[in-house]
């Protein structure tokens, strides 16, 4: 009774949902040089980066934002089209966080835009966070299990893992790490 | 002393039961005839229950001072044989009424319309006025202009989760189903400014998801319409509009005559003319807008509006702009 009462007493409190985040005091990797040759330095793992990925609260406002922002526009569900596929283990410019934060704000060259003052650093960090989550690299516990629309593969939260392949020098990341 | 008592307590009761008679948000206060039937339905039952409940509570009475009834055995058989047969002549009654009143108030004909698409979104209303011609129509938020004495023909569907309109004072409530379009038609005879509400829960700031419904006669709803469908005037300084294009509130938000095409928040082209802000959060002044930019999760944690990075300076101008959208 008491065992089943403390794991039950576990389950509670498993994540904080942080909506209010003071202005100007989420920290964000430094500006990348966009070039065809490389992803940039390969970044230290972060702060947010590693908070980000691991809440379900942060990737489902990011996986809103996917659709929100028409990331679906040319990476479709993750499959591609337009642009690159997200769910595949081939990342040309890295596969962190970091390395992810740093293409949507950035932009990267052949057409992926730069979203700065487009978004938000929340928001930029909530779409990188989710984009790992395509790729299954974030926990199953966190990732997104429903879809507002029609299926087109399984949930996040069941979708096979992958073990990324970088491009250029980026470090391989891990939300283990 | 004890009659005295009993008759405070009934007062006290009446005092509190007409409280909710009148108010912008009462069934019991309706300003059409859809609201009215409703309303009389609801004196009708309370009447009728009120009434069995009296006389139930009498029947105990007598019981508990008389302690022995004075009847044999088989006309006790008959007094309750014909109480059962009441009770099922009014439940049936009472049933009826109300099958009476869902017909009219869902079978009426469509008489040229007000037609009006209504979006519940996580959490704020779209509204968007429909047209045969297309250079007709317009979206707005949070607040719906009526005219008096004219079918008003609402739309209704959802964009993330089951929502439902609720303004008392016209009609009863309907649900807003992602992927389903419900229907009610009203009309409105009273003028007045209407508060309604969701009134099915869908996430943290379901409390915080009102709306106005604002009824006014057909002249001054005319001039709101022709002034909704106007492109945003020329503010009188540029610096404001600049900050909302440069900064990411255009992702979001639409002011129609310039680029911001965002369709995630609501439209903003006449923001200043509306009365409340964030879904009938705050009332709509100069320091709810500027706290409401700079930090928006405090009034209304979780929602999608993000806090944006912006300087003192910005912040005013931009404030300053958002407040002359009229």
């Amino acid at each position: 009774m008491i065992l089943t009462a403390s794991v039950l007493a576990v389950g509670c409190e498993r994540e904080d949902r942080i909506f209010r985040t003071p202005p100007g005091e989420i920290p964000a990797p430094p500006r990348v040089q966009v070039t065809s040759l490389s992803p940039g330095p390969a970044p230290a793992p972060s702060e947010p980066g590693r908070k980000y990925q691991r809440n379900a609260y942060q990737l489902s406002q990011g996986k809103q934002l996917f659709r929100v922002m028409n990331c679906n526009g040319c990476h479709s569900t993750g499959g591609g089209g337009m642009g690159p596929a997200l769910m595949n283990d081939h990342w040309i410019y890295g596969s962190s966080i970091e390395n992810i934060f740093s293409t949507i704000r950035d932009g990267r060259p052949n057409g992926m835009p730069s979203f700065r003052n487009r978004a938000t650093t929340e928001q930029i960090w909530q779409l990188a966070a989710y984009v790992r989550s395509v790729a299954a690299l974030v926990p199953r516990d966190a990732a997104p299990g429903r879809d507002d629309g029609l299926w087109t593969r399984p949930a996040e939260n069941r979708l096979p893992r992958t073990h990324p392949d970088n491009g250029g020098n980026a470090a391989a990341a891990d939300w283990r790490d | 002393m004890r009659r005295r008592l009993l008759a405070t307590g009934v007062l006290f009761v009446f005092a509190a039961a007409s409280g909710g008679c009148r108010g912008a948000q009462s069934a019991l206060n309706p300003h059409g005839p859809e609201a009215r039937e409703l309303a009389w339905l609801f004196w009708f039952f309370l009447a009728i229950l009120a009434a069995v409940w009296f006389a139930v509570v009498a029947a105990l009475l007598f019981a508990l001072i008389r302690r022995r009834f004075p009847v044999r055995e088989h006309s006790m058989t008959r007094i309750v044989g014909a109480l059962v047969g009441a009770t099922a002549i009014i439940l049936l009654v009472l049933t009826g009424l109300s099958y009476r009143t869902q017909s009219q108030l869902y079978g009426q004909e469509v008489t040229a319309p007000v037609t009006i698409h209504l979006t519940g979104h996580q959490w704020w209303w779209e509204i968007e006025y429909e047209s045969s011609n297309p250079s007709q129509t317009f979206t707005t938020a949070n607040e719906i202009h009526v005219p008096l004495n004219r079918q008003i023909r609402l739309k209704l569907t959802s964009s993330d989760v089951i929502h439902s309109f609720w303004v008392p004072t016209v009609f009863g409530k309907m649900d807003l189903i992602p992927g389903v379009k419900n229907e009610i038609r009203f009309t409105v005879d009273k003028p007045g400014v209407l508060r309604g509400q969701c009134a099915e829960f869908c996430g943290f700031q379901h409390a915080h998801m009102s709306l106005l419904l604002i009824a006014e006669d057909p002249a001054t709803f005319a001039k709101w319409r022709n002034s909704q469908l106007r492109s945003r005037l020329p503010p009188a300084s540029s610096e404001g509009e600049k900050i909302f294009l440069g900064k990411p509130c255009a992702t979001c938000h639409t002011i129609r005559g310039t680029p911001a095409g965002g369709r995630f928040g609501p439209d903003l082209t006449h923001f200043g003319s509306r009365k409340t802000i964030a879904a009938g959060t705050l009332l709509l002044t100069r320091g709810a807008i500027a706290g409401w930019i700079v930090d928006p999760q405090s009034t209304k944690p979780g929602a999608n509006m993000p806090a944006v990075d912006l300087t003192p300076q910005e912040t005013l101008a931009l404030t300053d702009y958002l407040e002359g959208l009229r």
